[in-house]
């Protein structure tokens, strides 16, 4: 009884961090309607800081709480809410999901960058480190006391906060109709700014608490959020108290397992499998269960209108870029080290696991988290079924898969947005613990998956595994865009359009959502099995598909073309990582950087380009300039006038930041024209004619150089040419209340109103 | 037996009554006027007939069939089409594509020949090609009523097809409808423009704060006592 009197503690006081973590979760969900997926690392960074300040820097604990509690969490907040957060209204749900993916990568990039984990560190202390007291004979520690003075402390003051006082009138008021809130003269951008702020500090409280139990390690922070997830969802993300409750139900379910699973009837295998990884699942199975508890999501018209569009592809230009993509990774291959051989290999897959997305998430508008987890289970699928690989098996793999991942789904089909992607993350988590641990699959930890086996080709080398990857992309992509111009096609886009139109023509919504999740699954499933070499479970974890899903975004996840694009580019970080060790650490929070940028460009990065190629087409002129100029870089290279290097350099050049931004120069006025021109002509001259052999010592710097002056002289040339005029974005309901009137307006008005004579 | 049979239908949501046990019928061949003032729970109604949102009690019935418990996309095999009040056109898709995928749903044999003609039919033949998020609001009325009839209906619900339509635009949608009811459908319309209601069809229900108030020709309607009290409010 005594035993279990102290497990019950343990298990409150645990339940007592999540319920402030999850408050915060709430808190931000209702009033800016973005689920935060980074609020875990918030208060992994907050307790990070706070070590920096407490044990590093040695400042007495209350000054380094009041620092990081009270200046940096809201400071935090406010930036995150006004930079990253603001820009999103209006977007899908997918890409608002991403940027908040984005901002965890960041803030991971970030804490491994200061705090690297291989440096021993002084140890993180509890508060009154080894103080005690005793009540009815148990033993509670000083740090458990105070954490749950803390989320008493929280729930009343949250309470207080949100009935008692205008910021939380109004914080509800944004809540029950942010528009009508807007025309009653509230502020809901100031409301929202407050919320993140708030929000950050509830993070932060948590993620020092945690510390002192937990120590202060990365993941185990961040994941905390999974726990915080199961409670606001139980929550149903409104509810504080229901929140508070399931945050302790949670806690106390920790507890007694940890309590029982010591015991000898304790079974520690169910029918062979192994249940060593079921106390860190039990966060995710009570979030499966609350999500799938949940009442089905009501068909509703009338839902946000959506910024970003992509085209139907044509055939003919899908055939030539899968061929010139072949062609490409044929002819740079043998060029190759090793070891980079390896790395665009690397990217291929990545690029073939985003290519999963492209049905999914970009045709269907259905958030996935859990792409890699599909690839994982191709992997084990193709490396334990018979047949060493040959093309019936990795058929079989692709079908098994495809049916597992409809299976999957079959449950989650009813939940739609937010709900669907959490619970796809749920699904990854657990079998990552429960699943890839097991000696029937990843064994010993790594496995052999066989090389494909194709008559006739022998294929043992990486840069014929490499070839192999650009093949099977380009095929599965030429596959993806017969689907976007079949009838299945047709239907994926209108179930992301609008659910309520296409059901009421006659679709069943849960036959479509299943066949693009077993279509993405089947695709996923591919990555894995054509892995063609050992494998381990790591490469499949729930964290490592956060990044392919967020640069997929990135990217573009409405083309094909995005997909390469995004799976190149996470593959290309960690050739930049490789190449440039000083840039290692910049590679860390790249992709969290880019991505947080999204909600300027929701479309994606692919399709920023191809939009500047399309508005070529057709001017005949334009065209043979551009070609023309092609062909002077290659005659000067054929003459050895200049180097191979330089002829790469400035062929790129040509072809990113000229090319691109011819028809915006045509269009520009007269002197913009002079201007832009004059500009661009300055960055051909510096790319033909720097000493790259000898002026930049490596391949990387190169490369980067290369980069840096595209970005200086393509995007330069692109905000000289602009000239079209601003969309104007507010609802015309709210013109004159938060921006003001422009003389035109005014001008309507007067005349409308008969002021003017 | 009516094409569609409203019985009873109520619906609560919390506290509110938004539709307060409605009777109410759709013959084929005719056209259905459902008026009232804002708020009166036209579209709820609407909502409750094509499936969308479950009534708190009551039946709704088509050709004599119970669809009470259906899914929305079964009730759309029984002949049942929607149009929406805020328009819900697969914005990414282009005009054609938007009809073609409820000619596909229906499982039509000569769907490029129905689609350029329902094109044709409601005269938007020309933006075909166009991508269905860049039309304006009365292009976009008019080809969310082709991607409805797409499916073949025999019961077709407008949820305001007319506003957004200038006067030409809007006179020929009159005729269309007369030329639908003609051809055997029977329509029920949701419409603020007095003029189209009064001019096309024939038989009108007024509903009021959630209860139907008056049912009749227009004729009847026009002169009703009630019916100018909700719409105009008590004499002073």
């Amino acid at each position: 009884m005594q035993e279990f009197l102290t497990f019950t503690i343990i298990g409150l006081s645990t339940g007592a961090i999540y319920a402030v973590v999850a408050s915060g979760l709430v808190v931000t969900y209702t009033t800016s309607g973005i689920f935060n997926l980074a609020h875990g690392a918030t208060g992994m960074l907050a307790a990070f800081t706070y070590w920096q300040l407490r044990f590093d820097w040695n400042l007495p604990a209350p000054l380094a709480l009041f620092i990081t509690l009270f200046i940096l969490c809201p400071l935090f907040g406010v930036i995150t809410e006004r930079f990253v957060m603001r820009g999103l209204q209006g977007t899908s749900e997918v890409v608002r999901l991403s940027v908040t993916v984005a901002l965890f990568a960041f803030m991971i990039g970030i804490a491994n960058w200061i705090w690297p984990s291989d440096s021993s560190r002084e140890a993180f202390l509890k508060f009154y480190e080894g103080n005690k007291v005793s009540i009815f004979g148990i033993n509670i520690s000083w740090h458990k006391i105070i954490t749950f003075g803390c989320a008493i402390l929280v729930a009343i003051v949250l309470r207080l906060l949100l009935f008692r006082t205008r910021m939380g009138v109004a914080m509800r008021a944004v809540v029950d109709d942010r528009a009508l809130t807007e025309l009653n003269g509230g502020r809901p951008d100031r409301v929202a700014m407050f919320a993140w702020a708030l929000s950050a500090m509830l993070a932060g409280l948590a993620g020092i608490l945690l510390a002192g139990e937990q120590q202060l390690n990365i993941e185990p922070l961040v994941l905390l959020v999974i726990n915080a997830y199961a409670a606001a969802i139980i929550g149903r993300l409104k509810n504080l108290p229901m929140t508070f409750a399931g945050a302790a139900v949670l806690g106390l379910l920790d507890a007694y397992y940890l309590e029982f699973s010591d015991k000898s009837w304790f079974p520690h295998s169910i029918m062979g499998f192994g249940i060593s990884g079921m106390r860190a699942s039990i966060p995710t199975i009570v979030l499966f269960v609350a999500l799938l508890a949940r009442p089905q999501s009501r068909l509703r018209a009338g839902v946000v209108r959506i910024r970003e569009q992509n085209k139907v592809p044509a055939w003919s230009t899908s055939v030539l870029g899968a061929v010139s993509l072949i062609t490409i990774v044929v002819a740079i291959s043998g060029m190759l080290t090793r070891s980079n051989t390896l790395l665009l290999l690397n990217g291929f897959t990545f690029a073939i696991v985003a290519l999963s997305l492209v049905p999914l998430t970009g045709y269907a508008g259905q958030m996935s988290l859990a792409p890699l987890t599909f690839a994982g289970l191709g992997a084990i699928a193709m490396s334990k079924l018979p047949g060493d690989g040959n093309l019936l098996t990795l058929i079989a793999v692709v079908v098994i898969v495809a049916l597992i991942g409809a299976l999957v789904a079959l449950p989650a089909i009813r939940l739609s947005g937010i709900y669907l992607a959490l619970s796809t993350a749920a699904f990854a988590v657990l079998v990552t613990k429960l699943v890839f641990n097991q000696k029937q699959t990843f064994m010993s930890g790594n496995i052999a998956v066989p090389v494909l086996d194709i008559p006739f080709i022998e294929i043992n080398s990486p840069r014929g595994r490499l070839i192999l990857a650009s093949v099977a992309f380009s095929l599965l992509g030429l596959g993806v865009v017969a689907i976007r111009r079949s009838r299945l096609g047709r239907r994926l886009i209108a179930l992301k359009d609008s659910p309520a139109a296409a059901a009421t023509l006659g679709m069943s919504l849960t036959r479509t959502k299943l066949a693009a999740f077993a279509i993405s699954a089947g695709i996923a499933a591919c990555a894995g099995a054509l892995a063609g070499d050992k494998v381990s479970p790591q490469q499949y974890d729930f964290t490592q598909s956060l990044p392919i899903v967020l640069l997929a975004v990135v990217g573009g996840v409405g083309t094909v073309g995005g997909a390469l694009f995004g799976g190149l580019m996470l593959g290309g970080n960690s050739v930049l990582a490789s190449v440039v060790p000083t840039l290692k650490n910049v590679t860390k929070i790249l992709p969290g950087t880019i991505g947080v940028t999204l909600g300027r460009n929701p479309s994606g990065a692919a399709n920023q380009i191809a939009d500047a190629f399309r508005s070529l087409a057709n001017r005949w002129k334009l065209l043979a300039f551009a070609a023309t100029g092609g062909i002077v870089i290659w005659i000067l290279d054929a003459q050895y006038v200049i180097s191979h290097w330089a002829f790469f350099i400035s062929s790129v050049f040509w072809l990113l930041a000229v090319t691109s931004n011819l028809v915006g120069i045509m269009q520009a006025p007269r002197t913009r024209q002079i201007i832009a021109s004059t500009y661009l002509a300055v960055g051909v001259i510096v790319a033909i004619s720097i000493d790259w052999d000898n002026a930049v010592d490596s391949t990387g710097k190169r490369l980067i150089a290369l980069v840096l002056l595209i970005t200086l002289f393509g995007v330069g040339a692109q905000r000289l040419t602009e000239h079209a005029p601003r969309v104007h974005r507010a609802s015309p309901d709210v013109i004159g209340l938060t921006t003001a009137f422009t003389d035109e307006e005014l001008d309507h008005a007067e005349r409308e109103l008969g002021v003017v004579i | 037996m009516s094409l569609l049979e409203v019985r009873g239908v109520m619906v609560r949501f919390g506290g509110i009554m938004a539709v307060g046990g409605v009777d109410l019928d759709v013959q084929s061949g005719e056209v259905t006027g459902l008026i009232g003032p804002n708020g009166a729970g036209k579209t709820t109604l609407f909502n409750v007939i094509s499936g969308m949102q479950e009534p708190t009690a009551g039946s709704v019935q088509v050709s004599g069939v119970d669809v009470t418990n259906e899914a929305p996309h079964r009730r759309a095999k029984r002949g049942l089409a929607r149009t929406f009040q805020r328009l819900e056109l697969f914005s990414s898709l282009t005009v054609r594509d938007n009809v073609r995928v409820a000619a596909e749903l229906a499982a039509l044999t000569n769907i490029d020949e129905t689609v350029d003609n329902l094109l044709e039919k409601v005269g938007v033949s020309e933006l075909a090609e166009q991508t269905a998020g860049d039309l304006p609001t009365g292009s976009a009325r008019l080809v969310e009523i082709a991607r409805a009839l797409a499916t073949g209906p025999r019961l077709l619900l407008l949820d305001e097809p007319a506003s957004g339509l200038d006067e030409a635009e809007s006179d020929r949608l009159g005729v269309l409808l007369r030329e639908l009811a003609a051809d055997g459908l029977g329509v029920l319309l949701v419409e603020h423009d007095m003029s189209l209601v009064m001019h096309v069809c024939d038989r009108i229900f007024v509903l009021d704060l959630g209860f139907i108030i008056a049912n009749g020709t227009p004729n009847e309607i026009q002169h009703d006592p009630k019916v100018l009290h909700a719409y105009l409010g008590a004499p002073s």
